[in-house]
């Protein structure tokens, strides 16, 4: 058959053509030069500004890195190597950098820490990936209790105990279901209640006098650097995710009282700085306490940074409840669920699974926003570069610590980020 | 409790309050009432047992004592001998300043940024890349402290200037000097000034009001000049040409009005250990305002990018097969719908510019924060009453700024059935 | 397939087809990267002709039209536009678009702007006319599609047929000379499809030269005076209607017709 066809000829192709290959000229180095670098007179001009901008960059910051010094054990040795060329001093980091990452702790119980934040990564694991089987989310339920003992000591029992307390709420919540639903939940939260302030305590100690298992104990002043930033973040994160929820149906509910009353707090916490709420912490929350309380300066501002996540959280859960298809409340309804059974067993699993990537992002926020607990005296790295340079060894030195700091958040919070458009993008293909 | 029974008819049962969707929510709701005020009283209740313990109550009135303490930087005027209250004010204008400073700079590097990102040339967006992931994955905290760092320590000591041996030189022809202490700019001086008006609180000069006065009437002039611009092109279908009117209206009135007032410039020099003259930018200004300008810049561009992106390119094909030009597409058809998806994170961009402004104390810019919350908590020890006072504040500057963002909202949504 | 053209009786008075010929295309091949999606594509178009394009999803049909009016560009061979050869020059690809309208499966309104705004936007700033002209023009192309009512909502409020008629009057009030059609019917709810297919027969019987990319064969064999089939980015086969759906010669328009004809 010819290859020409007029207008209404039939025609018919018997062999089918293959693949052939791209003219030279349209792949390659050159094609791709010519479309993005050269393509039009602005482009040339941006490439120009773009190529002097980075001879810029490795002309200025390039003889720095290249002519630091790792082994001197302080500035002036520093200086004495270099001899009058400009030069990064990172023996401070060799000399400091475990500091940098677990304060004051003592040297040799460093294992506690370093196990605590393995086992961390761990426990997030079956949350972050689908991967990891479910049965690990058990370990992630006693991971609180398991870091809390390693990281401050003392008597396992304590810990242990605690954990309990949440066994014993559900095994409450279980048992009362028989008499009502309502008993049940009131039961589900008092019984831990009156186990924690009555019983947990001097049971723990009883214990620890029978069977002694523990760590030494390690004040929380004695915390600093990325592991306090890390405690912080994580727990404040962790802490703030049922809060949040609860926020966040509440700011979505038809009664007014319970919208109103969430609105106000979000848009509260929403509407200050976190340094003023830190600032409560440090100064404020013993007078909201009962008289005569007092306690640990990390728990106080542990509790604040919750309540501050807790609203941004709120936020991010919402949009994950807005994404979910109105279909979904509509067949939780008309398969008779009641409002608590529809949202656990249906409503809330997906909500959150949208949810995860501005979890996630709130996360990110909040480690960055860790650092300004140095204003409250906690030494977190940026702390501790002060305290490093009031070292006579160390007194001048200053932008290779902030380098090192700024490096670690970067790969920390960098790597998050990455994680969180990966899972976008998963979401994304998964509900279409 | 008793309730009178409902018009239907049925009689009224009290597990009727918990399980009957009429009364259910209004029973959750007065419980929810009890419970909430139970706590909040019982906070009340221990803060005053807690007051009284220390021998403190609660008293606003050292707002009206003297302050005794110096501000190093004000818009208005100030002195020891001033209240606690003016102290306030002057941190609160301080703190102003710096957020509106801030946003505009950030908005402009962000804007910037954002669209060069998604530039076709590889090395501007891959550039464009690595700053917007450096700054936003880095604390603010690190990077105020990091640019004052390097503003007080690489940078020149005033006496560095001096002699023929000099070490360092001005810029921009011996008008610009960068020290460790600050920035020394060229401040503009009126020959034939026309006064000041003391307003109380403030006194304002009537040159900048005669200025500004005449920049409105400019843009309204202007605005003017396109209307009619539009209103031909209506009717003829060929739009005229506006931009030497418009440049005309815009530079001409102001310059008029520059040269009758005796407009000079007053410039900077060294004189004994320090510049004299001139306007002069602390370095704690000049690091919180860039550091939040540059961190506040990287997250706008991915908010103007994801803008970009989120207008599927299906809009601009229809354009592009109704034979619309690129650039007149991007104005009539992208960038409308751009904004609707840009402006509200943009907003709440400038929400955090705003709240971040409290870092300031790291490098000892007394803004609000540092004024109220901090040395005047300090020397009068009324903690609970500056907090309170402080948080008010935030909140108010907080929701103003939320509530433009909703009237924005709700004045461009999309109209869908 | 749909019984969308089961009563329709066609006017087929203006249906001519001339010896002019509207598009040319010569041996032209196109890539993306290393992919080779239209191979050696011959294919002669003459004014007043209603081809429509079929063929599995991935062969290249849609490609091909895109390259028409120069959403996407050619590597080899010729694309000849009414007497207008695409290339990169701007000025031809500008000429080119002023004669071909296209129609998108996704419809492709603007939300931001009114019916009457969609419709005014290319005719005020591409062609320069004043508003009220190319409003009264707007108004004439909305009667057609049997809308005017909608001109000032935004198309938002409009339902998935209304908006593609409106989106068929958008490209009319540039006066094309051929009209382009992506698949306008397969985004739309089936009530809905007969409204747009009745458009388009209209269109059809005022003599319009229509390329189609379309699933709807009843409208092939009613209106078509060609179809072309298409796999892995080839032309495999074209006839008229009757014996290209009566008679296939090729195994795989076989295969194809079995398929979508099947149920």
């Amino acid at each position: 058959m010819s290859s020409k066809q007029n207008t209404t000829a039939a025609f018919v192709r018997t062999d089918m053509l293959a693949q052939k290959a791209p003219p030279t000229g349209q792949v390659g180095a050159v094609r791709w030069v010519r479309e993005n670098l050269v393509s039009s007179p602005l482009n040339i001009v941006l490439t120009l500004l773009g190529v002097s901008a980075v001879y810029f960059l490795i002309t200025h910051l390039g003889p720095w890195f290249t002519n630091s010094i790792w082994n001197a054990g302080s500035l002036a040795e520093c200086r004495a190597i270099l001899d009058g060329k400009s030069g990064a001093c990172f023996g401070v980091i060799k000399d400091r950098w475990h500091q940098l990452l677990f304060g004051f702790y003592p040297q040799d119980s460093y294992w506690r820490p370093t196990l605590a934040f393995v086992l961390m990564v761990v426990a997030m694991a079956p949350v972050l990936f689908e991967a990891v089987p479910r049965k690990v989310l058990w370990f992630s339920a006693v991971f609180p209790a398991v870091a809390f003992w390693l990281l401050w000591g003392g008597t396992i029992w304590l810990p242990a105990l605690a954990m309990l307390g949440f066994a014993i709420g559900y095994a409450a919540f279980v048992l009362l279901q028989r008499v009502s639903p309502l008993v049940a939940v009131i039961g589900a939260v008092l019984a831990p209640v009156v186990w924690w302030l009555f019983v947990s305590g001097p049971l723990s100690e009883a214990m620890a006098g029978i069977i002694p298992i523990g760590l030494p104990a390690i004040q929380s002043h004695e915390f600093g650097g990325f592991m306090i930033s890390i405690i912080i973040g994580v727990t404040g994160i962790a802490l703030s995710l049922p809060i949040g929820i609860l926020l966040a149906l509440g700011r979505q509910s038809d009664m007014p009282l319970v919208k109103w009353i969430c609105v106000g707090f979000i848009e509260f916490i929403r509407g200050v700085p976190l340094i003023t709420l830190l600032f409560t912490a440090s100064l404020l929350l013993n007078y909201f306490l009962p008289p005569g309380t007092n306690f640990d300066i990390v728990l106080r501002v542990i509790i604040m940074v919750t309540l501050f996540a807790a609203a941004y959280m709120a936020e991010v859960v919402r949009g994950g409840f807005a994404a979910l298809p109105r279909g979904q409340y509509e067949a939780a309804d008309a398969l008779g669920l009641d409002y608590w059974k529809s949202q656990r067993l249906i409503l809330l699993p997906q909500a959150l699974k949208i949810s995860i990537p501005g979890i996630v992002n709130t996360f990110i926020g909040l480690f960055k926003d860790t650092t300004l607990v140095v204003f409250i005296g906690i030494l977190d790295p940026i702390g501790l570069s002060s305290a490093i340079r009031a070292d006579s060894n160390w007194n001048g030195i200053f932008m290779e610590l902030y380098a090192f700091i700024a490096l670690c958040f970067f790969i920390f919070c960098f790597g998050m980020s990455r994680y969180s458009q990966y899972l976008e993008g998963k979401l994304k293909t998964d509900h279409h | 409790m008793a309730m009178t029974s409902d018009t239907s008819g049925s009689s009224f049962r009290l597990s009727m309050l918990i399980y009957d969707t009429r009364y259910r929510s209004i029973t959750i709701q007065i419980v929810f009432l009890f419970l909430f005020m139970a706590g909040f009283a019982w906070l009340v209740d221990n803060t005053m047992a807690n007051l009284a313990q220390r021998g403190k109550d609660i008293d606003f009135g050292f707002l009206g004592s003297r302050a005794g303490y110096d501000i190093n930087q004000m818009l208005v005027n100030y002195s020891n001998d001033s209240t606690h209250a003016r102290a306030w004010i002057v941190g609160l204008l301080n703190t102003l300043v710096l957020a509106a400073i801030s946003c505009i700079t950030a908005t402009v590097i962000g804007v910037i940024a954002g669209v060069l990102r998604l530039s076709k040339n590889w090395i501007v967006s891959k550039l464009m890349t690595v700053y917007v992931e450096m700054f936003r994955n880095v604390p603010l905290l690190l990077w105020i402290i990091v640019i004052f760092a390097i503003l007080t320590e690489i940078t020149p000591a005033p006496n560095a200037f001096r002699g023929d041996n000099a070490t360092s030189s001005m810029y921009l022809f011996d008008s610009v000097a960068i020290t460790n202490r600050g920035t020394y700019l060229p401040a503009p001086l009126f020959d034939r000034s026309l006064g000041d008006i003391n307003l109380g609180v403030v006194s304002v000069g009537i040159n900048y009001l005669v200025l500004i006065a005449i920049i409105i009437g400019s843009i309204f002039a202007y605005r003017a000049v396109q209307r009619h611009a539009g209103a031909v092109k209506e009717a003829t279908g060929d739009r005229p040409v506006t931009w030497w009117k418009s440049a005309g209206i815009i530079i001409l009135p102001t310059l008029i009005a520059l040269i009758a007032m005796g407009f000079h410039l007053d410039y900077p020099a060294l004189q004994g250990f320090n510049f004299q003259g001139g306007s002069y930018l602390r370095n704690s200004f000049i690091a919180m305002w860039l550091a939040l300008s540059l961190y506040t810049g990287a997250f706008i561009a991915e908010n103007v990018r994801a803008g970009i992106l989120a207008i599927s390119s299906g809009q601009s094909e229809a354009a592009f097969a109704l034979g619309l030009r690129p650039n007149t597409t991007m104005n009539l058809v992208i960038l409308p719908q751009a904004l609707r998806v840009i402006i509200p994170p943009l907003i709440s961009q400038y929400l955090n510019i705003t709240k971040n402004t409290s870092l300031a104390i790291a490098v000892g810019y007394m803004d609000l924060r540092a004024t109220l919350g901090g040395i005047t908590l300090n020397q009068t020890g009324r903690e609970l009453e500056c907090m309170l006072l402080l948080m008010l504040t935030y909140l108010i500057i907080s929701l103003m700024i939320s509530g433009a963002m909703n009237v924005y909202n709700n004045s461009v949504k999309l109209k869908e059935r | 397939m749909s019984d969308a053209m089961a009563d329709r009786k066609l006017d087929r008075s203006q249906m001519q087809v001339s010896d002019e010929v509207a598009i040319q295309i010569t041996n032209m091949n196109k890539w993306y990267g290393t992919f080779h999606v239209l191979r050696d594509i011959d294919l002669t178009v003459n004014r007043g002709e209603r081809i429509v394009i079929a063929g599995p999803s991935g062969s290249g049909k849609s490609t091909l039209i895109r390259c028409i009016n120069r959403l996407e560009a050619h590597q080899q061979g010729q694309i000849i536009v009414d007497g207008t050869e695409l290339t990169s020059d701007l000025k031809n690809i500008d000429k080119v678009r002023s004669e071909v309208g296209m129609v998108f499966q996704h419809f492709n309104l603007f939300p931001h702007l009114t019916i009457l705004e969609n419709l005014t936007l290319a005719p005020i700033w591409v062609r320069k006319t004043p508003k009220k002209e190319a409003e009264e023009v707007a108004m004439h192309y909305l009667n057609k599609v049997k809308i005017p009512e909608q001109a000032h909502k935004y198309p938002g409020m409009l339902s998935g047929g209304q908006q593609q008629r409106v989106a068929i009057a958008r490209s009319l009030c540039m006066k094309p000379r051929i009209m382009l059609f992506d698949e306008p019917t397969s985004a739309l709810d089936p009530e809905m499809i007969k409204e747009v297919l009745d458009t388009m027969i209209e269109l059809a019987e005022e003599g319009m030269t229509m390329l189609c990319v379309t699933h709807e064969m009843g409208f092939a064999q009613a209106v078509a005076n060609r179809v072309i089939f298409m796999d892995q980015g080839q032309i495999v086969e074209q006839n008229n209607p009757h014996d290209f759906f009566n008679n296939p010669q090729s195994e795989r328009t076989k295969l194809f017709l079995s398929q979508i004809l099947g149920h």
